[in-house]
């Protein structure tokens, strides 16, 4: 308990920096969103309505200083009033990112924690049927998979899947056609679009999952406490779990916790790809853009993201594995 | 089997596959032992002790194999079990305690818990009856119960050490094989913990086969001693013989390189030179290159065990004294 609650401070910390240095960077380059607007409709926005704009974006307002700006943008972030985006104008940037999100929740959260689980299991029967049919076929495989780019595989899939065969629509999210609720037809319509880019995701993540866990699957089996257990005449299944399997995928959480909190910035080439409406989709038109509210917003939501995942990683890791627990 | 013999090793032979060829690791290894019996297994690391001691217990992976020999314990040839079969056997009738007892305990689990499951694989026992015996064995080698619920980075190494002998005495088998069980403590945890073991053998009458490469360990709680050269056995003793009189020159060498810690102080002979190469053993008696009694048929004639007084011996000294040349294996 005090061991998740040091991991909790220590998160409280990390966030509160992160938030912090995303508050300077912006002040401390030329330039501001209003103005960025401004020339975006060239000139064709009076003063009044570029000082309101101004206080929407809450930049810029000269004759704060800086430590009250800096508060308010604090109580601001923490109540997610996150200024106007310009690419979905006059939509608030949380509300558009609200928007987003779900979609890279649903597609590349899933994939990824599919990808890992799928991967260790593989990785471990693999390991423990040391020269089998899985352990000879499937590492090979995917380690040619995996030496292609993501978007390489992407367009391949679409071009055959899409272009050729017609079976799956080429990108997207949903038909337009679509009312978007929560309708059978809707959802149905939802699954058979992510198909495409969630196996391509599956089969690129999942190759190193396998041959990590393979690995620490062989190295753990040479341990003397899976002679043990063998000694003990203990049933397969119970050594290849809890001696074999539970030491093995230790080293593994770390990296996988790590790829949870990269699932926000690792779906801009899937979603860019298949024209996904997701954040990384969102943060792509931003930089395109200059929308610089809604760039540090996701950013924040990226930081947020990944510190989120080491807590995670850290609080995975003292269940399985006592050693951590009291250092 | 009526003499009380408990286990009969023949002939066993195990190699492991390299690269650069088959290393026989043990070669044609012959050893009894009785019920009760405290065997002392001894020699310079890398001379294929734990390789002998998995191969009896049906431990070994590839790349290493039993190519030949028998193992019969308890009148069934080990060997010749499927995995199956051996998983009836194991536990219950003979334990392994492990050369590192840092690694031999699953780290992620509770002491406890590895007492549990063992006890669940093996017996109906209930959780209570399982608790009140996982608590029994650790008070036989005077560790704390409560450290049922400790893991065991959590015990001293002296502790894991014990915890691992309970843990080999939950059925009170009939055969404990243990491999170094005492190298990684310091001399005083070692002395303490010897005696322990020799206590619970009387006791609780079961067998050991200890394995060693510190001779003076035995002196006093070995009824016999096997002595290994390069994968063979070279000698076996009583212990007052070993002790006393040492037939093989490998075994006075062993004898000078560890002087006993009580005994008179003794010039540290030692023994000069490396242990061979597996992979190319000399040819004739495999330590005629270290041997100070080295003569000229040495490196050339293969010495079979001889007899001598009911004590064996691998060694061609004792070829006129017993006069029996070319006659191989003993019989017994
Ligand atoms: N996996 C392996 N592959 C090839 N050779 C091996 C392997 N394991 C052990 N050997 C060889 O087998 C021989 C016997 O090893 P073994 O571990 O049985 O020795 P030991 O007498 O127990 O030594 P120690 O006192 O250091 O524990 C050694 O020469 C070693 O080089
Ligand atoms: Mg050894």
């Amino acid at each position: 308990m005090r061991f998740v609650l040091r991991r909790l401070g220590f998160f409280m910390v990390t966030l509160w920096a992160a938030v912090t240095i995303n508050f300077l960077i912006p002040r401390l380059i030329p330039g501001n969103p209003a103005l960025a607007m401004l020339a975006r409709y060239r000139g064709r926005v009076n003063p009044q309505a570029l000082h309101a704009l101004e206080i929407d974006f809450g930049v810029g307002v000269a004759h704060q200083s800086f430590i009250s700006s800096y508060f308010g943008y604090l109580a601001n972030t923490f109540t997610g009033h996150l200024g106007i985006s310009l690419t979905f104008f006059p939509e608030p940037v949380s509300k558009a990112v609200l928007q987003a999100l779900p979609w890279t929740l649903g597609l590349v959260g899933t994939t990824t924690v599919l990808a890992f689980l799928l991967g260790t299991l593989i990785g471990l029967i693999g390991g423990w049927r040391r020269g089998g049919v899985l352990d000879s076929v499937l590492p090979p495989v995917f380690i040619v998979i995996s030496a292609f780019p993501y978007f390489w595989i992407g367009l391949v899939a679409i071009l055959v899947f899409g272009v050729i065969l017609k079976w799956l629509p080429l990108g997207s999210g949903y038909s337009v056609t679509d009312t978007i609720g929560w309708s059978w037809q809707f959802v149905g319509d939802v699954l058979v679009h992510s198909i495409l880019p969630a196996a391509t995701i599956l089969i690129t993540a999942i190759g190193g999952w396998i041959l990590t866990m393979r690995n620490n699957m062989v190295t753990v089996l040479a341990e003397d406490y899976v002679r043990m257990a063998r000694a003990k005449g203990l049933r397969p299944w119970t050594i290849m779990w809890t001696y074999a399997g539970r030491n093995a995928i230790l080293p593994n959480l770390v990296g996988f916790a790590m790829s949870l909190g990269f699932v926000v910035s690792g779906a801009i080439l899937v979603e860019y790809v298949f024209n996904y409406p997701g954040v990384g989709w969102m943060l792509l038109q931003s930089v395109l853009n200059d929308d610089y509210a809604l760039m540090q917003a996701l950013f924040l939501l990226i930081t947020f993201a990944v510190l989120v995942a080491i807590l995670v990683a850290d609080v995975l890791t003292a269940i399985l594995d006592p050693r951590v627990r009291e250092s | 089997m009526g003499d009380g013999l408990l286990l009969d090793v023949r002939g066993l032979t195990v190699q492991y596959e390299t690269e650069s060829g088959p290393l026989v690791a043990v070669e044609q290894v012959d050893l009894q032992l009785r019920e009760g019996e405290f065997l002392g297994i001894v020699g310079e690391s890398g001379c294929g002790k734990s390789t002998l001691l998995f191969a009896i217990a049906r431990l070994l992976v590839p790349p290493a194999r039993i190519s030949s020999g028998s193992v019969v314990f308890r009148g069934r040839d080990m060997v010749e079990l499927a995995e199956k079969e051996l998983r009836q056997v194991r536990w219950r009738d003979f334990s392994v305690v492990m050369q590192s007892a840092m690694n031999a305990l699953n780290p992620v689990m509770t002491v406890g818990a590895q007492l549990k499951d063992v006890c669940e694989q093996h017996s109906t026992m209930s959780r209570r009856e399982i608790a009140l015996r996982s608590a029994q064995v650790l008070r036989l080698v005077s560790v704390d119960p409560r450290h049922l619920d400790s893991y065991p980075h959590q015990l001293s190494g002296g502790m894991r050490q014990r915890a691992m002998i309970a843990m080999a005495l939950l059925f009170t088998p009939q055969l404990v094989i243990m491999d170094e069980p005492t190298t990684a403590l310091d001399v005083v945890a070692q002395r303490s913990l010897m005696v322990q073991i020799r206590e619970l053998q009387k006791r609780l009458g079961f067998a050991v086969l200890f394995v060693t490469h510190d001779m003076s360990l035995l002196r006093h709680f070995a009824d016999r001693v096997a002595v290994m050269y390069a994968g063979q056995v070279v000698e076996v003793s009583s212990t007052a013989q070993v002790f006393g009189h040492p037939l093989h020159p490998y075994s006075r060498g062993l004898l000078a390189a560890f002087p006993s810690v009580t005994g008179p102080r003794v010039h540290l002979v030692g023994l000069p030179g490396a242990p061979p190469d597996l992979l190319r053993p000399p040819r004739g008696c495999r330590f005629h290159p270290r041997c100070p009694e080295v003569m000229r048929s040495c490196p050339n004639v293969e010495p079979p065990l001889y007899e001598v007084g009911g004590d064996l011996v691998r060694c061609l000294l004792y070829d006129e004294r017993g006069g029996r040349a070319g006659t191989s294996e003993r019989s017994s």
